[in-house]
């Protein structure tokens, strides 16, 4: 579903990924850890479109298809999510009128029937449970006064109305307290799906063990550097990440 | 200074033909209040960037258009088949005229009789100003020119000096008047020999306990050249509530000079809801007085251009007695190579003990070349007061851009919708149904990305 190749991205002249080698396949859940500044949340950003990086090298194809020709909302349209480690307070917006907007405009684009208000609200209803968000909270305007863990559950239930093919989910757990944290992984494992891919960023182990991983990367300045299954992320949680020097550059 | 003398002098020349020729009806006191604003224009000229309160603000191209008065009696046959004629059509269509209350049309500054109704409930009195001053011009004489302060701006003293018709509203004591009143000024291309200058003076006088809804609504042909100078006096006696509505969407190629001035008595609340749109060159002033204890008043604004325009509002809030409370709340946006000034004064004066004011103004800049001034003014010279103002200008959020974008919305659509994000509070202020659906459609045809059905929905 995923494959990036050799990817190098900086920003404001820095370089931040440094050639970074990634594949993930429907139905895979795969974990990308890493210190601060490790270039985590840089990816997360690259893959789903925000401005303001360069691609000096290398590629990202999704679904066969060259994912950094693609504008944002194309990469939405096509299927790509990513939950923001900070989901952004919108004044003056419906959550879930946008929502609605968002999701007919992706219905629209892979030719299935647009939904009306009577259909989109049940299927509100449906998925809010999902990450037992209030239904009067996703009415209001866009993350306006939402505390931290009920802007992580607005992403979780976005992407949960969205039904993405790949999503990223940026730092989800950061901020959470246990139960917050509980109530959004178990949100993420209800949508775990032989179809579906998704793509954890996280700095802590902890999360993971509520989605277990099928894989886990280690990021350490701007390159993978190790890969492995869900014991590598106890292994990182007992021996931090000293012990696993940065590559000499080539 | 020579220029100035010039410019004023052919307004003095002018108000000399003018007054020549108005009736031997007209009562004494109205002809000295013209002689003395004719004065103090030409003592003052037009105002300068010389000027603090004029010193973003150049009218030296209305200063130095030769303007011409429309004759009188061309508007009074004006009917509703005439509008496009007048190239008012666009302007007339996109006004929700009938707001299921009176309204009265003025022509180029004059009541045009065939467009207006007048058909008000019990004990209302709403009509053209003209028509009072021939019979009972005793009922005008207690507030005609009296609001208005001699500090105002010149552009008022000119519109006194040549005072003769506009609309009145007079809502006696006790009535609460239920439809909204609305004061439509029409702007017409003019012959074409010379852009026309039409100056309308209404006056609003809302009884002791009464309450009421005015709309002023001013428009012009698509393009027509020309220059309204408007004065508005609201009298609001002890306890009334009066919302003020203020629609300006002149020609792009138009000026506009507005005083609205506002006093308010014991206990009477007034809300003003002003949207400039229009105009090269659009000057706005409120200018409030609270003359006794316990009023409320509320300005709420949005300014909106693009291309060349200029838009500067200028508004005082005047704490003179203990026990008020203000709220402002003033927005702009501005696109292409337009300029927003907003300048606030709230001045809370000796005694004025226990006064209650917050002020804010905030701009979005839709363009690198346009640019906004915004000067909050606090002038505080009481003490047991609370006081707050603050003013921000900024673009659109980039983070809110790219989230919006993120979850598949399209570029032009994620801009319009923060833009009307933006101006949905003010928007979402305004009481009259129709009104607001008149504004929300402005809105919508400035902005691209809104046309889709659903997006629109998304606009809290």
């Amino acid at each position: 579903m995923l494959e990036v190749k050799n990817l190098h991205a900086s920003a404001s002249g820095r370089e931040i990924l440094k050639g970074v080698d990634l594949v993930v396949k429907a139905g895979e859940v795969h974990a990308i850890m890493g210190p601060n500044g490790s270039g985590k949340s840089t990816l997360a950003h690259v893959i789903a479109g925000r401005p303001g990086y360069e691609i000096t090298q290398g590629s990202v194809l999704y679904k066969g298809q060259d994912l950094l020709a693609m504008t944002p909302e194309q990469r939405a349209r096509e299927g790509v999510f990513l939950a923001f480690q900070y989901p952004v307070e919108i004044p003056g917006v419906s959550n879930v009128y946008f929502l609605k907007a968002a999701l007919n405009a992706i219905r629209k684009h892979r030719g299935e029937p647009e939904l009306d208000a009577m259909d989109f609200l049940s299927l509100v209803k449906e998925k809010a449970k999902l990450v037992d968000i209030d239904e009067s909270l996703v009415k209001r305007p866009v993350n306006e006064g939402f505390s931290g863990g009920e802007k992580k559950r607005n992403e979780i239930f976005q992407m949960a109305i969205l039904d993405p093919q790949l999503a990223v989910l940026d730092e989800t757990d950061s901020g959470l307290d246990i139960d917050a944290l509980r109530i959004v992984a178990s949100g993420v494992n209800q949508l775990r799906t032989p179809e579906r891919a998704i793509v954890l960023v996280t700095h802590y182990q902890r999360l993971l063990d509520y989605i277990v991983p099928d894989i886990v990367h280690v990021l350490l300045d701007g390159r993978i550097v190790k890969s492995g299954d869900k014991d590598l992320a106890r292994e990182l949680e007992a021996r931090g990440y000293e012990w696993l020097e940065a590559p000499a550059a080539p | 200074m020579t220029t100035v003398a010039t410019e004023t002098d052919l307004y003095r020349a002018d108000f000399e033909a003018f007054a020549a020729g108005r009736p031997a009806t007209d009562p004494s006191w109205l002809r000295r209040q013209r002689e003395e604003a004719i004065a103090r224009f030409q003592e003052r000229g037009f105002p300068t960037v010389a000027e603090e309160d004029w010193r973003f603000t150049n009218v030296a191209p209305i200063a130095r258009t030769a303007f011409r008065r429309p004759a009188p009696g061309q508007a009074a046959g004006v009917r509703t088949a005439d509008v496009t004629a007048l190239g008012l059509g666009d302007a007339f269509e996109d006004h929700p005229l009938v707001l299921g209350g009176p309204h009265i049309v003025f022509v180029d500054g004059r009541l045009a009789r065939g467009l207006s109704s007048n058909a008000a409930e019990d004990g209302l009195r709403v009509g053209g100003l003209a028509d009072l001053l021939s019979c009972e011009p005793e009922r005008l004489e207690p507030h005609l020119g009296r609001v208005v302060r001699a500090a105002a701006p010149s552009f008022a003293h000119l519109n006194a000096a040549f005072l003769e018709d506009g609309a009145y509203v007079i809502v006696p004591p006790g009535l609460l008047v239920d439809k909204p009143i609305h004061l439509v000024f029409l702007s017409s291309r003019g012959d074409g020999a010379a852009p026309t200058l039409s100056q309308p003076r209404t006056l609003v006088v809302a009884g002791r306990g009464s309450q009421a809804r005015i709309v002023e609504s001013y428009a012009g042909g698509p393009g027509a050249a020309y220059f309204t100078n408007a004065v508005t006096e609201i009298v609001l006696e002890d306890g009334a509530v009066l919302d003020h509505y203020k629609l300006q969407r002149e020609s792009a190629a138009a000026y506009h000079a507005a005083l609205t001035a506002v006093v308010q008595g014991r206990a009477s609340r007034f809300k003003s809801h002003s949207f400039a749109f229009g105009g090269r060159i659009a000057r706005n002033d409120v200018q409030q007085i609270f003359a006794a204890e316990g009023g409320e008043c509320e300005l709420n604004g949005l300014f909106a251009v693009a291309g060349e325009q200029h838009t500067d509002t200028h508004t005082v809030i005047d704490h003179a007695h203990p026990h008020c409370t203000s709220r402002e709340l003033y927005k702009g946006i501005l696109d292409g190579k337009a300029r927003g000034v907003f300048v606030g004064r709230i001045i809370v004066r000796e005694g004025a003990s226990k006064t209650d004011a917050h002020q804010t103004n905030k701009n979005l800049l839709l363009s690198r070349e346009a640019l906004v001034d915004s000067l909050p003014q606090l002038e505080i010279l009481a003490s047991d007061v609370k006081c707050k103002h603050g003013s921000t200008t900024g673009q659109l959020d980039p983070a809110a851009l790219f989230y919006l974008r993120s979850r598949g919305i399209t570029e032009a659509a994620a801009r319009s919708l923060l833009v009307s994000a933006f101006a949905s509070d003010i928007v979402g202020r305004v009481g009259i149904p129709a009104l607001r659906a008149a504004l929300e459609r402005h809105l919508r045809q400035r902005l691209p990305g809104l046309r889709d059905r659903e997006i629109q929905e998304a606009v809290l």
